[in-house]
């Protein structure tokens, strides 16, 4: 199909094929640029439940006229592969919006070997996120425990005072993933 | 066929002749059938997975298969029918017609399509590998979710994200390849606006399957990093997050259904007509409503995570903007009516297949409606009204269209005619079965029969038993087909068709001799 009168033609399917391609890398990358666009979206918008960064402590007005009630959950995601106790001090708290507020997570490695664990939060419901505020957070960091060691892990926070009028209550929900191996054996 | 026999007296004989021949077949035509041969073996190979998975179904219970290896099904017959039965028949029709559609002797890039068909027969290999390796195959449904197929994904998940990447590039450069054909090889004469609706259908699929064949790629990579290279993407343990991988799977998901039924809207564009004796009705709005489909299903991919917990907000857009599919979709379905209305209609079996899809089609995209309803489809997802839905818009849709164009080109591409008698058979003995297979599914899921899960409540038992009843006949009826068009494809008869076999038949290829011999409109046509 190579003929001389068909260089023209060649020449244009070149030139397609090129910008064609480009739109492929383009899509390619596009997938990608998914994953930070999807937690910059979420970042602004509060969407997914996810919290934000470490935050210094509020100095600011306490709302002494509000009061939020915040309920504590803990799950451990790798169940019997995991043989950890992990739960809350305390199950719910009332707290002022402004509050500087400090609670803790218990935690317990009942294997016989030393283990790291990463806690996940989520909020509940998500608009919310954004609005609970983490002085300090053992999710923060990665936390090793020793076989058969315990400890309490500090959480402080407040609630932002322009959560919106209409919720009352916030579920700040904790995850433990085993992160000792990458893979989990199933 | 009919170009071999002309070419016997030129070619090598022997087998290994034989092979290289087909091996390295630039040819459109020939690599049509390749297309059309691999997608009827694939049919036979996730159709006998959907025979096990109904016969597991019939009653309650396990009784043929243990749950993992049914879930080894049911993913394996989703990734079979998409990839390689649905895509690459449409695929095969694009290289037998559209070179003749608009009077080029070729398809634009005539090697890469030779390498485009050539990578599928080692992707689907590779996929089908994971049935006979040790540990399971990917068990994990054909969406392919995270964490299911990262963390808990079985060791065959890599096979199957190599044989994904593989018809990721099969299919972008087949589509490159149309593209380059509509855009630089049309006969003088031969606008855009004249184009066959066919072509245009596949023109639109095109850039579609180049906009997002990359982003499964992207997703399917990620997967791999994931599993192998110590990423986090869809691990919430390391700060990514799960649904992440929902997002990006269903941007590829939601334009690549459009993929499997925008040429199907171009076949049926096609026989109506013909069988009508009229010409398309509204041919532009057809050609914009295909347009304005494609652009939609951009930014509607979220209706498949409504319960996925995204905010209300998000669900009220994904929800409006699915909705406003319905309208050029109906614009479509009232232009083939109305096509239909008043024209001299006969029905041979191409025209009942294409009526059969209007109404059959047009069931699926009511079912997809409500499926689009937020608070409904909190109660449907996930359960068999999606399963009755998408195979009413993917078997009577997809695949009766698919019939209907190989009904319907099959004289001109061998220079016989198939059995009309059994081709009635086919048709008739097919559009009752596929009712009775999968309208009970609907009911199955309203009162809550979980998808993907081999075994049921007793009270699903009856409508269980119609369906699975209902898939026998479907199945062995295609054994039908299969024999009409291998006899037809193999036969030593002639039948002296005119060149326009069907009388109502307009367009360029129905000039060009039956059968269509090898090398065709070697001297571009005028088009008038």
């Amino acid at each position: 199909m190579s003929n001389a009168p068909n260089s023209r033609a060649s020449a244009a399917n070149k030139r397609l094929i090129a910008q064609l391609l480009i739109v492929v890398v383009g899509m390619f990358a596009f997938g990608f640029a998914l994953v930070p666009l999807y937690d910059i979206f979420c970042d602004l918008t509060g969407l997914n439940g996810k919290t934000a960064g470490q935050v210094t402590a509020n100095s600011s007005v306490v709302d002494k006229e509000r009061w939020v009630k915040i309920e504590f959950l803990a799950t451990n995601n790798n169940g019997e592969h995991l043989p950890w106790d992990f739960r809350p001090m305390v199950k719910k708290i009332r707290i002022h919006p402004g509050e500087n507020k400090r609670i803790a997570y218990f935690a317990k490695n009942n294997s016989n070997k030393e283990m790291t664990v990463q806690a996940i939060p989520s909020v509940t419901p998500g608009i919310a996120a954004k609005y609970l505020r983490k002085t300090e957070c053992f999710c923060f960091n990665q936390q090793t425990l020793k076989a058969g060691e315990s400890m309490e892990m500090p959480l402080i926070f407040h609630v932002d005072r322009d959560l919106p009028k209409d919720i009352g209550t916030v579920t700040l929900s904790y995850t433990i993933f085993d992160i000792n191996s990458k893979k989990t054996p199933s | 066929m009919s170009e071999i026999a002309e070419h016997t007296g030129t070619r090598k004989k022997g087998f290994f002749a034989w092979i290289a021949r087909w091996l390295f077949t630039t040819n459109h035509k020939e690599i049509g059938t390749l297309y059309l041969v691999l997608s009827g073996i694939m049919l036979l190979v996730g159709g006998s997975m959907a025979m096990l998975i109904r016969a597991e179904l019939f009653i309650p219970g396990l009784q043929l298969v243990q749950p993992d290896f049914f879930n080894q099904m049911t993913t394996m017959h989703g990734l079979i029918m998409v990839f390689g039965v649905v895509m690459p028949a449409f695929v095969g029709l694009a290289n037998w017609m559209i070179p003749m559609m608009i009077g080029a002797p070729d398809m634009a890039l005539p090697r890469l399509n030779n390498w485009s068909f050539w990578i599928l027969p080692f992707a689907f290999t590779i996929l089908s590998s994971t049935l006979f390796l040790e540990g399971p195959a990917p068990n994990f449904g054909w969406t392919m979710y995270a964490p299911l197929s990262t963390t808990f994904g079985p060791a065959s998940t890599d096979y199957l994200i190599f044989s994904v990447h593989l018809m990721g590039i099969s299919s972008i450069m087949g589509a490159i390849n149309v593209i380059a054909t509509i855009l630089n090889l049309r006969a003088p004469g031969m606008k855009m606006m004249r184009l066959p609706i066919f072509v245009w259908s596949w023109l639109i699929t095109a850039f579609l399957l180049i906009a997002v064949m990359p982003v499964l790629a992207g997703a399917v990579t990620m997967m791999l990093m994931d599993r192998h290279f110590g990423t986090s993407f869809f691990n919430a343990a390391g700060g990514g997050d799960p649904l992440l991988f929902q997002h990006i799977f269903w941007f590829f998901g939601h334009p690549e259904v459009y993929i499997m039924i925008l040429p199907a809207f171009g076949i049926i564009s096609e026989i109506l007509p013909t069988f009508s004796r009229k010409p398309i009705f509204g041919y532009k709005f057809m050609v914009y409503a295909i347009a304005c489909i494609a652009f939609l299903s951009f930014i509607v991919w979220a209706h498949h995570m409504f319960v996925s917990g995204i905010p209300m907000a998000a669900e009220l857009f994904f929800m409006y903007a699915t909705m406003l599919i319905a309208v050029p979709t109906g614009v479509k379905v009232f232009n083939w009516v109305s096509t239909m209305f008043k024209g001299s209609l006969t029905f041979e079996t191409p025209m009942l297949f294409a009526i059969a899809f209007v109404i059959l089609f047009t069931i699926g995209g009511f079912t997809g409606l409500m499926l689009a309803i937020v608070p409904a489809d909190y109660q449907y997802h996930d359960t068999y009204f999606v399963v009755g839905h998408f195979h009413y818009v993917l078997v009577p849709g997809a695949l009766f269209s698919i019939f209907a164009a190989i009904y319907y080109w099959l004289p001109k591409w061998t220079g016989r005619m198939y059995n009309e008698r059994l081709g009635k058979w086919h048709f008739w003995l097919s559009a009752i079965s596929v009712n009775i297979t999968f309208f009970p599914m609907h009911f199955l899921g309203l009162t809550g029969m979980p998808r993907r899960i081999p075994d049921y409540a007793l009270q699903f038992t009856d409508f269980n038993m119609i369906a699975s009843i209902g898939a026998f006949i479907f199945g062995l009826t295609q054994l039908l087909f299969l024999y009409n068009v291998v006899r037809t494809m193999f036969s030593r008869r002639t039948d002296n068709l005119p060149d326009n076999v069907w009388e109502g038949a307009h367009g360029l290829e129905w000039t060009l001799p039956t059968p269509a011999p090898a090398h065709t409109f070697a001297l571009p046509p005028e088009v008038k």
